[in-house]
């Protein structure tokens, strides 16, 4: 029974795992794997070629997603569609970073949820949306925020958008995923009612959205834990490092004068 | 018909013009490899279809080649500076939201009442393909919004497009390289012999171990194909309809839900999952590649852990 399955093409997988621990290029990583897995079935090297070639055409409408949006987010950039983000925060007052966070978090679900997947995503929502507000938001609260926060933020809300996504999509009935298991498990001889899958999935969905928002609700009490001291000397210390903040930094956070003038 | 081959087209004049102009761009410190990157992947865009395989197969590696050796750096972008775009933002204010928020709109519209429009019985989207189809068709009426609100021209978003296609560099592309990966493993059989290892050296006569070994096979599966639907057929197969559902009749509806949240478990901390994970980060400008996957772990394991809870409380 061993001889029908050959485990060569296994190396592969093994380029894959080594190429990103020693931290290569991921597209030489990827090519690398394809020929080696290639050569590993025993493929001779115009099957290699063809192979990669039929794939790389196959998945065309990957990208799509990602490019056709740019040019009207760049756009909506370069006239201030960041800016006018991080202002409309600053007039909510009980905003946090966590806070709004967690609100995308369960619209994101939710809508997903219902099928409207649609409705978030990286280069359109998050980039010129999500991750401003958040810190515009963390800005409001403790001024000059340092680097490694401004990022850490940004991880953090593209991370609350690939958890709802995730989270919520297998709940919608007529989504991709659970046709594919239903048709799979047919195959199998398991009938199931794609609606159970569907119902199936909501206890995973709750545990997902609470465990991520109490996550974000911890990032809160670090962001305050690490910057609170800052808000409340606003006059004593910090006034050196604010008399030089609107220049130097003017480029990363034009919105931090922008308090006054919505309210 | 609108097919989606005419947004495959519409990229690929948009990607020719993005490597137009890197390649013309004196000041750009590697215009002729990065420029000429660009303009490969038009080519596939364009005519890809009707290429022979192995030619495009060849494509893709010089293209891997360029940015595997540092060819995709970018320029010195010519962004307005910060107090332009503040007067700007205060300026057009909400006004600003309108086209971002078209597309998403347009994109669900289309999705759910397109298939209603039909002349002399042709639909007039492409039925396989429509959420795309709608999100390409609201990328464009978004732009020409973007263009009346904002007073300026196509020229100009081409120009923003290079600004950030620079910037994404090869990360753009990283998520097609792997969904092309995924195809060439599944021609060459490694699913096969990753379920014959997780199921030939386990013993799973103990059902909380074959739970584990389901959940905890689905993730780590995940994390080396970069998604869930590679790797359900494997450890649904090997493991979940024979022993969970076979041996210790696990309702299969279960069974089938909590295996695919593990695998998005994976999805959520593996870098082969791009366009979650590697692409955010560039698209976010974050110095570490991997930013959004460290911040997702915790949250992975977490949601991991109560899924076997859950299968092992619930399920049977």
């Amino acid at each position: 029974m061993q001889s029908t399955v050959s485990l060569w093409p296994l190396i592969g997988v093994a380029v894959i795992v080594v190429g990103f621990m020693l931290r290569f290029n991921p597209m030489l990583i990827v090519a690398v794997a394809a020929v080696v897995t290639g050569v590993a079935a025993g493929f001779p090297p115009g099957k290699i070629l063809a192979a990669i070639g039929t794939g790389f055409v196959k998945t065309r409408n990957i990208p799509l997603i990602l490019f056709l949006p740019l040019a009207v987010i760049g756009l909506l950039e370069r006239h201030g569609l960041r800016e006018r983000a991080q202002i409309w925060i600053s007039t909510i007052k009980a905003a946090t970073a966590g806070r709004l966070l967690i609100v995308y978090l369960l619209v994101r679900e939710l809508t997903a949820a219902v099928g409207l997947t649609g409705l978030g995503g990286h280069p359109q929502m998050v980039r010129p949306l999500i991750a401003p507000m958040a810190e515009g938001a963390a800005e409001n609260r403790y001024g000059k925020l340092p680097d490694a926060v401004r990022f850490k933020l940004r991880a953090y809300a593209a991370s609350a958008d690939n958890v709802g996504l995730f989270f919520g999509e297998d709940v919608f009935v007529a989504f991709g995923a659970i046709v594919l298991m239903v048709t799979l498990l047919k195959e199998a001889g398991v009938t199931v009612q794609p609606i159970h899958v569907a119902l199936w999935a909501i206890p995973t969905a709750v545990c997902a959205f609470v465990i991520h928002a109490a996550r974000l609700w911890l990032l809160d009490r670090a962001l305050e834990r690490e910057l609170g001291g800052a808000r409340r000397r606003p006059l004593a210390g910090g006034d050196v490092a604010d008399g030089e903040a609107p220049a130097a930094r003017a480029a990363e956070t034009p919105v931090q004068h922008g308090h006054g003038d919505e309210a | 018909m609108i097919k989606i081959d005419l947004l495959f087209w519409l990229l690929g004049v948009v990607l020719l013009i993005v490597g137009g102009m890197i390649l013309t761009d004196r000041d750009h410190p590697r215009r002729f490899l990065a420029g000429g990157f660009w303009i490969l992947y038009a080519i596939v865009f364009l005519v890809g279809d009707r290429l022979p395989p192995e030619v495009v197969g060849v494509v893709a590696i010089v293209m891997a080649l360029i940015a595997g050796f540092g060819g995709v750096t970018s320029g010195r972008p010519k962004a307005l500076s910060a107090e332009a775009r503040l007067a700007s933002a205060r300026r057009l204010r909400n006004r600003l939201f309108v086209p971002a928020l078209t597309i998403p709109f347009i994109t669900i519209i289309v999705t759910f009442g397109g298939g209603y429009l039909a002349f002399g019985g042709t639909p007039l989207f492409e039925p396989r393909n429509i959420t795309l189809i709608g999100f390409g068709v609201g990328c464009v009426i978004a732009l020409v919004l973007a263009c009346v609100i904002t007073r300026d021209s196509v020229g100009q978003s081409m120009r923003e497009t290079r600004r950030l296609v620079d910037a994404l560099s090869w990360a753009a592309v990283l998520p097609q390289m792997l969904g092309m990966l995924g195809l060439v493993f599944s021609d060459a059989g490694v699913g096969k012999a990753v379920a014959h290892l997780t199921t030939a050296y386990i013993d799973m006569d103990l059902r909380f171990v074959a739970v584990v070994v389901y959940c905890v096979g689905m993730a780590l599966f995940t994390i080396i194909m970069g998604n869930g639907f590679a790797a359900f057929p494997v450890m649904a197969g090997g493991v979940g309809v024979p022993v969970l559902v076979g041996v210790f009749h696990a309702n299969p509806a279960m069974m089938a839900a909590i295996g695919m949240f593990s695998g998005y478990c994976g999805t959520l901390m593996t870098p082969m999952a791009a366009n979650f994970n590697i692409v955010p980060a560039a698209l976010l400008e974050l110095p570490d590649k991997n930013a959004v996957i460290r911040v997702q772990v915790p949250t992975a394991l977490g949601i991991l852990v109560c899924n076997i809870a859950l299968m092992n409380w619930l399920g049977f």
